[in-house]
C-alpha cells in the first residue's frame, strides 16, 4: 500500500485524527508520519489538528477565492500577506485580521460555521458593543418595570437607554460602516 | 513556594478524585487565549516586541495574584533546564510546544497549580484554569476574573465583529477552550469508543486520547473539548461542551455495568492483576503504567478492587512520566532500561504509602 500523502512511499503506520472536518484516517509512510508530529508518549496539545485542519482547507482555495486575494496586500502593522497566511496558517498581529477581513470571512465561516462574535466584550478595548450590551440590558430591565408597573423605574431606564443611543449615534458617525477604523 | 516543588511533586490539586462525577470525569480545564492590541503575535514578533509583552505582564503580576487570592510562582522557560520544562508539560502546566522553544517564554503558575497563565505562547496570553471533576462553569470563572484583571488596565486585541483577535483563526471570537478528561476504560472495552466519536462530532465537539498515537489510545484517558470559537457566547459554548460530558458520563457508566453483568470474574481478575503487577514488578513501561493504573481506576470506581486510594492513579501518572523520573534521579540520558526500572521503583513506592 501505498503512502496516503506523497503517494510514493511504503505506507508503514496508520493514524487516526479528529478534526473540524470529520474523522481522518490515513495510512503514511515514515516521512509523511514524522510531520504528523511525535505524539506518542506525549499528551497530545488541544491544538494539533489545526495546523491539519488548514492546510486542508488551503490545499483547495476555490478558483475565485485565490483570485480575490490581490498581490501586494501587505499588513502595515507587522508586514504579513495573505500568502504568508496561507503558508503557516498563522495571523501576524491584529491589525491583519482588518487588513484581511474580506479574505478571512469565507474562511471563517466553514471554520466556524459564523462570522459574528457573540461571547465576552473587553471594556477598555469593546468599543460601542460595551455601549450596545448596556442599552439592551437597560431595555429588558424597562421591559421588567413596566411589567410590574413600577412607572418611575420604567422612565429612568428609558432616559438612560436615550441617553446612551445618542452617544451611539454621535460615535456611529466618527467610524466607517463596517465597524473597522 | 519553592519553585522546587513544581519538578519533584506529584500531586496534583486538579487531577483529585473529589470533584463531580470523578469516576468518570477527572479533570476539567479552561483556556483562553488573548493578545494585546498592536504588537504583532509571538509567531510573528521579534525579540524586542516578545519582552514587551512579558514586561506588560509583569506590570499586572500583583493584580492577578490578588485577584487569585493566592501568591504566583514565574518561570522563565529559558532560566530552567530542557528536563524541568518537559516536567511542566507532563504535569499539562505548559504545553509542548513551549518546552520546546523557550526563548522569551514565561509561565505564571499559581500556587495551588489550578492556574497556569502562558506568556507568549502561541497566543501573548494564554489564560488555563484547571480543577477537579466535571467543573467547566467554574474553571471558566476564574479564567475570566484573570482575564478582566488584565484587560481592566492592558488593551486587550478584539474587534467588535470577530471577537477577540487570535493567532490562529480556529480561536478567533471567544479564545475559548474547554475541555474535560475522561477516564473511559468501560467504552473501550466493550468497543464502544467509535460512537461516541461520531456522536460528538456532529456536537461540534473534539474527542481524542490523552496518551497515544492516533487511534492507538494508551490508558483509557480522552479529552473531550470544543472545536468551535466564533459565534456562540461562552456560556453556551460551556453548557453544549457539559451535556455532551454528561451523555458520554452515562454512556460510559452502563458500559462498566454491562461489563460486570457479562464478566465480573473476569474483570475483577484484570482489575487485581493490574494492581498486582503493579505492586510488584521490577520494570515497568511507560504505556505498560497506563493500561495497568486505567484497570486499577476502574476497579476502584466500581468497588471491585478495596484497599487502593483512588488518587494513587494520579499521583502514579504523574510520577511514572520519563522526565519527571529522569529529574528525579539526576539523570538526563537514563537508558530505557533504567527508565523502566525507575519507574517501577517510584510505584512501588507509592503504593507503600511513601
Ligand atoms: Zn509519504
Ligand atoms: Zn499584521
Amino acid at each position: 500500500m501505498l503512502c496516503d500523502d506523497c503517494h510514493k512511499n511504503e505506507a508503514c503506520i496508520h493514524i487516526t485524527q479528529i478534526s473540524p472536518e470529520g474523522k481522518i484516517d490515513k495510512n503514511l509512510c515514515e516521512k509523511c508520519a514524522s510531520r504528523y508530529g511525535n505524539f506518542m508518549q506525549e499528551p497530545q496539545s488541544e491544538d494539533y489538528t489545526v495546523n491539519d485542519f488548514l492546510k486542508g482547507i488551503f490545499s483547495k482555495p476555490s478558483k475565485e477565492e485565490a483570485a480575490d486575494v490581490p498581490h501586494g496586500l501587505v499588513c502595515s502593522n507587522c508586514g504579513m500577506t495573505y500568502q504568508d497566511f496561507m503558508h503557516s496558517g498563522k495571523i501576524g498581529c491584529s491589525s491583519c485580521y482588518s487588513t484581511f477581513r474580506k479574505q478571512l470571512i469565507p474562511l471563517l465561516k466553514r471554520i466556524h460555521g459564523a462570522v459574528l462574535h457573540n461571547g465576552k466584550i473587553p471594556k477598555r478595548t469593546g468599543g460601542t458593543l460595551v455601549v450596545k450590551q448596556e442599552i439592551s440590558v437597560l431595555k429588558d430591565k424597562l421591559q421588567m418595570a413596566v411589567k410590574s408597573e413600577e412607572y418611575e423605574k420604567a422612565a429612568e431606564y428609558r432616559d438612560r437607554i436615550r441617553a446612551l443611543e445618542q452617544k451611539l449615534a454621535a460615535e456611529g458617525e466618527g467610524a466607517a460602516v463596517d465597524g473597522s477604523k | 513556594m519553592a519553585v522546587n516543588d513544581l519538578y519533584r511533586d506529584y500531586l496534583l490539586s486538579w487531577f483529585g478524585t473529589e470533584g463531580e462525577d470523578s469516576d468518570v470525569v477527572l479533570s476539567s480545564r479552561v483556556r483562553l487565549a488573548r493578545n494585546f492590541e498592536s504588537i504583532p503575535f509571538p509567531n510573528r514578533a521579534n525579540q524586542k516586541q516578545l519582552a514587551q509583552v512579558q514586561s506588560l505582564m509583569s506590570s499586572v503580576f500583583s493584580d492577578i495574584e490578588t485577584v487569585c487570592g493566592q501568591p504566583f510562582d514565574v518561570v522563565g522557560m529559558e532560566g530552567i533546564t530542557e528536563v524541568e520544562r518537559n516536567i511542566l508539560a507532563e504535569k499539562q502546566l505548559i504545553t509542548t510546544r513551549m518546552a520546546k522553544t523557550p526563548e522569551y517564554r514565561s509561565a505564571y503558575i499559581s500556587e495551588d497549580r489550578t492556574v497556569s497563565i502562558l506568556v507568549n505562547e502561541e497566543d501573548h496570553l494564554r489564560i488555563q484554569c484547571m480543577a477537579p471533576g466535571l467543573n467547566v462553569a467554574g474553571t471558566f470563572a476564574a479564567a475570566s476574573k484573570i482575564d478582566d484583571a488584565v484587560e481592566e488596565k492592558l488593551n486587550i486585541a478584539f474587534d467588535e465583529k470577530m471577537g477577540y483577535l487570535t493567532s490562529c483563526p480556529t480561536n478567533l471570537g471567544t479564545g475559548l477552550r474547554a475541555s474535560v478528561i475522561l477516564h473511559l476504560p468501560g467504552l473501550v472495552y466493550t468497543r464502544n469508543m467509535h460512537n461516541i466519536t461520531n456522536i460528538a462530532q456532529q456536537l461540534g465537539i473534539s474527542v481524542r486520547g490523552l496518551y497515544g498515537e492516533g487511534s492507538e489510545t494508551v490508558g483509557n484517558m480522552f479529552a473531550v473539548s470544543n472545536q468551535l470559537t466564533l459565534g456562540f457566547s461562552e456560556k453556551s459554548l460551556i453548557e453544549n461542551l457539559t451535556s455532551a460530558v454528561a451523555e458520554i458520563v452515562a454512556h460510559e457508566r452502563r458500559a462498566r455495568k454491562a461489563f460486570v453483568a457479562y464478566s465480573k470474574t473476569r474483570l475483577e481478575d484484570a482489575v487485581w492483576r493490574a494492581y498486582g503487577i503493579l505492586k510488584y514488578a521490577r520494570s515497568l513501561g511507560e504505556s505498560e503504567v497506563l493500561e495497568l493504573i486505567s484497570k486499577v481506576r476502574m476497579g476502584v470506581d466500581m468497588e471491585l478492587l478495596h484497599g487502593a486510594p483512588s488518587e494513587l492513579f494520579s499521583e502514579i501518572l504523574i510520577a511514572s512520566r520519563p522526565s519527571y523520573i529522569r529529574n528525579l534521579v539526576g539523570n538526563d540520558n537514563l537508558s530505557d532500561g533504567e527508565l523502566d526500572r525507575k519507574r517501577a521503583e517510584m510505584v512501588r513506592r507509592i503504593l507503600a504509602g511513601g
